[in-house]
């Protein structure tokens, strides 16, 4: 389980910081979802990780950190997920607006000369 | 609280910093895009209003006057435990910066009023949310709160820096959110590394708890505190992680650069609240982690910085440059670590602040008279020699009279340059000073390389500054060629003015402001106060509780 989640946060970072520093608007913005998806999964990794368990509570048991997940990393994952998911369209909209003045997709609004 | 008046709406104050430019904002955005003058009245008493609010909560917090004494106002949204709830705090620090975002939202707002309100859609709803976004982000008392402020500050600011369109705005703005994406996505990383191992959010908590982190959970925690670190060093531009800086100032709309350039200083904020805190002589073997790297990575801002302001062709880009020499200072002054530093420090942020909004909303009133191109041609006509005039229009030369209106400007620009190179008369030269001398109070002979090293940035800094502004200014005023007079109204002109204007009350007022900055240092250092506030249980049904 937790080598599962740690390798595909990896691999997700891994992938998400190469397109990220490729030169295409398209694959920045790829990069910087693969990269938030790799963050959601940390945040929520770093409320423990346990199979079968109830969400938050059990019906006539008293919550303890021992017997569930901590659903704080919960609440703050689904934040970064709305917050993430809002920005990410906002850069969309500048990327169109980029590729409609400079007329190509390059990051810095021109092709670099050969 | 003994004794001072306070009927209950008083203890919901903290609030309305958050509360006020949200609910406006959100009612500008139904308001249609022609009615603009009611858009304008509303957006301007909102600012005031905020303004006059963030005074109010200024001279609470200062009330007593007394050293260490100051007041710390927790607020606890819903009323709930600070341990479970969400709390905003509000001491003399967040206070100051109040006040600050209060004048600076206020004079750049006015400013827009004149061209730049016209230049897109829902320029009045950002505007406000941009100020929602500051001011909530100076007030929580929480990492994750912090993170949800930035974003919506970040958030609005994309807008304001695009604001007005074109192809250098949409480009600049691309790189401005691809790195701001990143570095909110290593804030993210920072929390819940700090949230694993500590369990809590709460800044107050978490610098009680940082003592007894078990050691080997150690170094996790702070790997958190350094990735935290990272983002608010990428916003408040420290070398290397700011080459962005100066080309998004460049490009943005006068009054969103000048509101924006405080951005910068919520990186600052944030270090100073958080490092202060959290690694402050409580935290056990953790005490002063990372001081060294806030020391020598802010000389190095200040290198950079001056190598950029000289290098510079561009009166924006030289005010872009400015902003980088700033950080750096406020950077390298805080990583030093002494009290009385940071209370220079403090002092030198306010003046700051005020002289690079007021060179921003300058620029764009300086720039609109001159001919395009003018820079390129400036340069080269220093390149190859003036070419044109050797001797020959002596006689004109005389007589030559410089128009009014670029006269004031001129005069402005002249105390701009003075406040950013530190030069006396006015407060920046104050803030230097008393930056520099608590450092060399110690005697001579024990100092560190680095305080050397800093004190040699500053100097130079403020050399190169003097350097390049009156060259710029010698050019811009003097040797232009002659384009038409900029068309300036006076609705433009007042925001420069009030801007300076503070500043030279900040110069005359300085035995007062620098008694506060001083305080202000003090409870930083010793964030007992703050702790002990934070954390003290809520008394019943008032949402609030105030360490006397």
């Amino acid at each position: 389980m937790e080598l599962i989640l740690a390798l595909g946060i990896g691999v997700l970072t891994g992938s998400g910081v190469w397109l990220l520093l490729r030169p295409r608007t398209f694959q920045v913005i790829i990069g910087l979802s693969l990269l938030s998806y790799a963050v959601n999964l940390f945040i929520f990794s770093t409320g423990g990780l346990r199979t079968g368990a109830a969400p938050v509570l059990e019906r006539g048991m008293a919550g303890s950190l021992a017997t569930h997940a901590d659903p704080v990393p919960q609440a703050l994952v689904l934040t970064a997920i709305v917050i993430s998911f809002a920005t990410t369209a906002l850069f969309l909209v500048l990327l169109l607006a980029a590729r409609g003045l400079t007329g190509t997709d390059h990051v810095d609004g021109k092709e670099k000369s050969r | 609280m003994n004794g001072w008046p306070m009927s209950a709406w008083m203890n919901h104050l903290v609030i309305a910093p958050i509360i006020i430019p949200l609910l406006v904002g959100a009612l500008l955005m139904l308001i249609d895009e022609r009615r603009r003058a009611l858009k304008a009245t509303l957006g301007v008493a909102s600012a005031s209003a905020l303004l006059a609010l963030a005074v109010l909560l200024l001279c609470l917090t200062d009330h007593t006057a007394t050293g260490a004494d100051a007041t710390v106002r927790v607020y606890r949204l819903g009323d709930w435990p600070s341990l479970f709830g969400i709390v905003l705090v509000l001491d003399r620090l967040s206070a100051m910066m109040l006040v600050l975002t209060g004048i600076l939202g206020l004079s750049a707002l006015v400013f827009a009023l004149a061209r730049w309100q016209k230049a897109g859609a829902h320029f009045h709803s950002l505007f406000q949310f941009q100020l929602m976004g500051l001011n909530g982000a100076f007030l929580t008392g929480d990492l994750f709160n912090l993170f949800v402020f930035f974003e919506i500050m970040l958030a609005a600011s994309y807008g304001l820096a695009l604001h007005g369109s074109g192809l250098a705005r949409v480009r600049a703005g691309l790189h401005y959110i691809a790195i701001n994406l990143a570095a909110s996505l290593l804030f993210l990383i920072g929390v819940s590394m700090i949230y694993g191992v500590s369990g809590t959010l709460n800044m107050a908590e978490l610098a009680v708890r940082i003592a007894g982190v078990a050691p080997e959970d150690r170094g996790l925690l702070e790997a958190g505190a350094a990735i935290l670190g990272v983002a608010f060093l990428i916003k408040a531009g420290m070398w290397p992680l700011g080459f962005w800086l100066p080309n998004t100032y460049t490009t943005v709309g006068a009054p969103s650069a000048a509101i924006i350039s405080i951005l910068s200083k919520v990186g600052i904020y944030a270090i100073i609240r958080i490092w202060l805190l959290v690694f402050g002589d409580g935290a056990g073997t953790s005490a002063g982690f990372g001081g060294h790297w806030l020391l020598i990575g802010g000389v190095l801002t200040i290198a950079f910085g001056s190598i950029a302001v000289l290098a510079t062709q561009n009166l924006a880009r030289l005010a872009g440059a400015s902003v980088l020499v700033s950080s750096g200072t406020l950077l390298a002054a805080v990583g030093a670590g002494q009290v009385a530093v940071t209370g220079g420090a403090l002092f030198y942020m306010t003046s700051s602040v005020l002289a690079i909004a007021g060179l921003f909303l300058l620029i764009e009133l300086v720039e609109r008279g001159r001919m395009v191109g003018a820079d390129v041609l400036a340069v080269t006509r220093e390149a190859f020699g003036e070419g044109e005039d050797e001797e020959s229009d002596d006689d004109d030369a005389i007589g030559v009279s410089i128009p009014a209106i670029m006269a004031i400007l001129g005069i402005a620009f002249m105390a701009c340059a003075l406040l950013l190179a530190g030069l006396p008369p006015l407060s920046g030269f104050l803030a230097k000073f008393a930056i520099l001398a608590p450092m060399l109070a110690q005697g001579a002979e024990g100092l560190p390389f680095t305080t050397w090293a800093l004190m040699a940035a500053l100097i130079l800094s403020g050399l190169a500054t003097v350097v390049a502004m009156s060259r710029t200014g010698i050019d811009v005023f003097w040797a232009s060629p002659a384009g038409d007079l900029p068309r300036v109204r006076l609705v433009e002109l007042a925001p420069v003015m009030m801007l300076l204007a503070l500043s030279v009350a900040l110069t005359v007022q300085a035995g007062p402001v620098m008694r506060y900055m001083e305080d202000t240092a003090r409870s930083l250092h010793g964030p007992e106060r703050y702790v002990q506030g934070v954390m003290a249980p809520a008394a019943p049904g008032t949402g609030k509780g105030v360490a006397p």
